[in-house]
């Protein structure tokens, strides 16, 4: 019996052992006490350390962007340290250009709170704001593609540029995860905005996207994206959007017939059939409505619709064929990352400078 | 090898576990971690380290509580509880490597994460529950300095042989391997290719 009790008590005494050790150990070394967060030039405040800085941004409302939620593969919450980060940790190495590196750009959720903090966040995520929203409505604009319309219910309005996007809070996957996605609704539309998504198999954003209903409520975060389309009158506009990449050219282009219908321009869509096409007849009615504004629809692959006569190839060919390589012009380009690549090459070919060539793959 | 520790036998038996029984090459103990962060010599350097403090603070210690409690007759607990020695000793590990990661995430952020998931491996790193087991090995007769010599020493062999792998497997990216053996394969090969080399040491110190 005794010997039992003797391995027992040998057992828990060793373990008691330790883990005594361990909570003093945590106790001391762990222990960051309070640390004081200096963002932009606000009044500093003191948060008790040990979390991240991309937790506690959340908290405080500053909502800067993060698709992953935190575990930093996406690279999207960049911000600016200038003091008490530490060193740039390997699991941020790849997300940071050496320029960005110079410039003391990190990850906020690579950042663990240890001490004193000062921080830059852009100014506009400053003014990024939390939205609750309802579906209001929702139908299938492709084989793939869901066109959701969202009423904003608390605030009830937003304020956003075209080629903005904003961020849908994707529930029940265990964590926070936020996914991104542009708006397609024009910026005059500010209670109710509307989203393009395209359903990628095992994608969590896009599963939870086309599956809500009319009355279901989403939350979402935004507006966010520093694109500011040029409007002035001399300048001519190039929009190239590949599949879902047209809900950002959607806001582009009914902002521009809002505001005004002479503005010069071309809109660009890339489809591999007629099947994947979307918004033909909507962007052909209004372009009726815009004198100076061309619409071309191209086809990678016509074969297999023998229904079409317009433009066939990669829509990068009818880039190069349409738009000339004289005069101020401004482009915006959303897509698959080769039809991005490929219309950048074309664009600065033709004389574009590239900072006046925007885009966003996907 | 004989109980009484005289300054050269604690010598012999640090060389011993560092060169002719380098728990590595001549045990093949620890080989995971061994090949997961053998990449770069920095990260392997600072495992290394790790790996030494561990194996050395938990021969010592596993030492002390299987002479004191363990063994029959042992001043602490005069029953024979040896059968609870694995027990023991990996939770004695398992403790340290929690100590360990404390202090790396506290003070050296940038190496705990380049360590990533092999640093609570270290736990489950057989090079130190086999350091622990091969301490207490009858034949051995380790008194408590040949312990703590027999730790640091193994320790110390084995961050060697990492580092030499580090070394290795950085001018390996310039050179043409058969594709077939890229990666692991090589790895392997030249693991085995270093354990016959260390053979040759073979002659200087012995440790019976």
């Amino acid at each position: 019996m005794t010997i039992y009790l003797q391995a027992i008590g040998m057992l828990a005494g060793l373990g008691g052992g330790m883990a005594i050790l361990l909570l003093v150990a945590n106790r001391f070394i762990a222990n960051y006490g309070e640390c004081s967060i200096k963002i932009n030039e606000e009044e500093p405040f003191t948060i008790e350390g040990g979390r991240s800085l991309l937790d506690v941004l959340y908290e405080r409302k500053i909502f800067i962007p993060s698709a992953c939620g935190g575990q930093g593969t996406c690279g999207f919450c960049k911000i600016r340290a200038y003091y008490g980060a530490g060193p740039v940790l390997p699991t941020e190495l790849p997300f940071l250009s050496v320029q960005e590196q110079d410039d003391n750009v990190r990850l906020a959720c690579q950042v663990k709170i240890r001490q004193d903090l000062v921080i830059r966040v852009k100014e506009e995520y400053l003014n990024v704001k939390e939205y609750k929203a309802v579906v209001t409505k929702a139908e299938m604009k492709t084989a793939d593609t869901r066109e959701v319309h969202l009423k904003l219910i608390e605030p009830e309005e937003m304020e956003y540029r075209p080629g903005q996007y904003v961020q849908i809070f994707v529930p029940g996957t265990g964590e926070t995860t936020f996914r991104a996605y542009s708006i397609a609704s024009a910026p005059s539309s500010k209670k109710e905005i509307e989203l393009l998504v395209r359903l990628i198999p095992g994608g969590v954003g896009s599963t939870y996207l086309h599956g809500v209903r009319e009355g279901d409520e989403i939350a979402l975060t935004g507006p966010y994206g520093d694109f500011v389309l040029d409007m002035s009158k001399e300048t001519e506009l190039v929009c190239v959007g590949g599949g879902c990449g047209m809900a950002p050219m959607r806001s582009i282009l009914r902002h521009v017939a809002e505001v005004n219908p002479e503005q010069r321009g071309s809109l660009f869509f890339g489809a591999r059939t007629d099947r994947d096409t979307m918004y033909f007849e909507d962007f052909q009615e209004l372009a009726k409505s815009m004198p100076n504004f061309a619409v071309h629809y191209a086809l990678s692959e016509p074969e297999s619709s023998p229904e079409w006569d317009g433009e066939t190839g990669f829509i990068h060919e009818s880039v190069i064929r349409n738009v000339g390589s004289e005069g101020e012009r401004q482009a915006f380009l959303c897509g698959p990352p080769p039809m991005v690549q490929a219309t950048i090459k074309a664009l600065t070919e033709k004389g574009m400078p590239r900072e006046r060539v925007f885009y966003d793959e996907f | 090898m004989h109980a009484d520790a005289t300054f050269s036998t604690l010598v012999v038996v640090f060389l011993a576990a560092i060169l002719t029984n380098n728990i590595l090459l001549s045990k093949f103990l620890g080989m995971c971690s061994f090949i997961g962060i053998s990449r770069n010599i920095h990260t392997a350097l600072g495992m290394g380290i790790a790996v030494t403090f561990v194996t050395f603070c938990t021969a010592v210690l596993n030492y002390a509580i299987y002479y004191g409690i363990l063994v029959e007759g042992a001043p602490w607990c005069a029953a024979d509880l040896t059968y609870l020695s694995f027990l023991c000793f990996i939770m004695v590990i398992a403790g340290f490597v929690q100590l360990v990661e404390m202090v790396l995430e506290r003070f050296i952020p940038a190496l705990y994460y380049n360590f990533g998931i092999f640093l609570p491996l270290i736990t489950v790193n057989c090079a130190i529950l086999g350091v622990s087991l091969f301490m207490i090995d009858p034949n051995l007769k380790f008194g408590f300095k040949q312990t703590a010599a027999y730790g640091l020493g193994s320790g110390l062999g084995w961050m060697l042989a990492i580092c030499l792998m580090a070394g290795i497997r950085q001018k390996l990216e310039l050179a043409d391997i058969p594709k077939p053996l890229r990666g692991l394969g090589i790895t392997v090969i030249i693991t085995g290719l270093m354990a016959m080399a260390f053979l040759g040491f073979q002659g200087i110190v012995d440790l019976g």
